[in-house]
């Protein structure tokens, strides 16, 4: 409709609506990018109001560009996209969030390579989810200034987790429906929580998971902020909440997270004198 | 049945798989061929299959190159003890045409990229501290892309090297030339600021 201002900053309508205008604005955090042609980077975005979008930045390699350090990777922009025939063009970018702390420190900086990669995997394009938007850039700042950004990490992935609709049940066995004791029980992946001692043949893959983790993780799905102000966890609770997380979501995505490898190798590197 | 002879129909196709050329494009290119004198295509195919044929990695730089070492390692006048280390044989090329820099190169093939599943093993990082045994090096440039990748890139990098006693330096970074100070982002600004030179 001709005349219609306020279609104009209703990005969700840009979409929607073939008389909608040529373009369109949106914040947005670039997930990942891959070189196009001769100066362009095609960019993966998740964005508040339309969720994953994927758009092309012309010119963005050359050193004189004027968008490139607006839309460099994990960067959270205001932008003015055009609606393209096929991928939408970027034609103004204006930082709101660089998170600079994370820039130059390669451990935070893999985990913000592992946050990117899992909402990306999550997620499809175009359908929003502003709750995912907030938590990434929740965790992201987190990650940028927290002591031990790993706790941050595994406050996103359960927060994400249960955003997506895999939250796990880890409060009544998933095959009896009885309360989990505080005595040995069982994760199994497949079945999305906890089994009870009792029903641990109900999936015989399910491995051992300790009352302690088994307090964390549940802490950081109900209390997620008593859990972020602790300093650290000790490191063998640390270390299997981790674990039993990376085997969900390994199941969930049906592949393991690529940059999983590159923080493996950094920790076991950075453990040597 | 097609109305087109087979040559030309296989060479459109072969054009065509090339970044950047459509099908109108090869095909444009194609009856160019065609209308060319015969010595022109000819020497078309002959530079195409010498490229395949001659073109070699340096062995000690990795650097694109038809002799190994290449011109520029085996030049005695070049100073072996800088390594100018950078992503792309490309970014050898825009370094050289400076004609600033007198010292050696590293290709590294690529730049750390996690979520791509590109790590320190896919680059040729190995190699470039195999060489750090085989000669006196003093100082390593790190000409990495200006972007996230390729400061991941050089932070690795700074990790492996610094224990080793070697002086290691990044390109600086900051306003580029004819550019307006307004479109600055915040981080090149604070690098220009951090960077700033007395005149």
């Amino acid at each position: 409709m001709r005349g219609d201002i306020f279609a104009f900053i209703k990005p969700r309508k840009a979409l929607t609506n073939s008389n909608s205008p040529r373009v369109y604005r949106t914040e947005g955090i670039v997930l990942k990018g891959y070189d196009f042609g001769e100066a362009d980077r095609i960019l993966t975005l998740y964005t508040p109001q339309l969720g994953k979008l994927r758009a092309i930045a012309k010119g963005v390699r050359r050193t004189k560009s004027r968008k490139a350090g607006h839309l460099d990777l994990f960067t959270r922009s205001n932008l003015l996209v055009a609606r393209g025939r096929q991928l939408d063009i970027i034609t103004q970018a204006e930082t709101i969030e660089s998170f600079a702390p994370m820039r130059i420190d390669l451990v935070r900086l893999s985990y913000a390579h592992y946050v990117a990669e899992l909402v990306d995997a999550f997620t499809v394009e175009q359908m929003a989810n502003y709750p995912v938007y907030a938590t990434t850039v929740a965790t992201l700042r987190r990650i940028s200034t927290a002591e031990d950004p790993a706790l941050s990490i595994r406050s996103f992935e359960v927060q994400l987790l249960g955003l997506m609709g895999y939250r796990p049940q880890l409060h009544r066995c998933l095959s009896c429906d009885t309360a989990i004791e505080p005595v040995s029980n069982r994760f199994s992946p497949k079945m999305g929580g906890v089994l009870c001692p009792l029903c641990a043949s109900e999936d015989r893959a399910a491995g051992p998971i300790s009352v302690q983790a088994l307090k964390v993780l549940r802490n950081l799905q109900t209390n997620e902020a008593a859990i972020l102000q602790l300093p650290e966890l000790p490191l063998e609770v640390g270390q299997e909440v981790e674990a039993r997380l990376q085997e969900y979501i390994e199941y969930r995505l049906e592949k393991g997270p690529r940059s999983v490898r590159f923080l493996d190798q950094l920790r076991t590197e950075g453990a040597r004198p | 049945m097609s109305v087109t002879a087979k040559p030309i129909t296989r060479v459109v196709d072969e054009l065509s798989r090339l970044p950047g050329i459509g099908p109108k494009t090869a095909q444009r290119l194609t009856y160019f061929l065609l209308r060319a004198p015969a010595e022109q295509a000819e020497a078309l195919a002959e530079a195409v299959l010498e490229l395949k044929r001659n073109v070699v990695l340096c062995e000690r730089c990795f650097n694109i190159t038809d002799r190994t070492p290449c011109e520029i390692c085996s030049n005695g006048e070049r100073e072996a003890s800088h390594i100018c280390v950078v992503e792309e044989p490309l970014d050898v090329v825009a370094i050289e045409r400076t004609g600033q820099y007198r010292g050696t190169y590293h290709v590294l093939h690529g730049a750390i990229s996690p979520i791509e599943g590109i790590g320190p093993d896919e680059l040729k990082i190995r190699e470039l501290l195999g060489r750090l045994q085989s000669a006196q090096v003093e100082e390593i440039i790190l000409a990495t892309n200006p972007n996230l990748e390729g400061d991941a890139t050089a932070m690795y990098l700074t990790r492996l090297l610094q224990p080793l006693g070697i002086t290691v330096t990044r390109l600086a970074r900051g306003l580029p030339v004819g550019g307006d100070l307004e479109y600055a982002d915040e981080i090149t600004l604070s690098n220009a600021l951090a960077g700033r030179s007395q005149i």
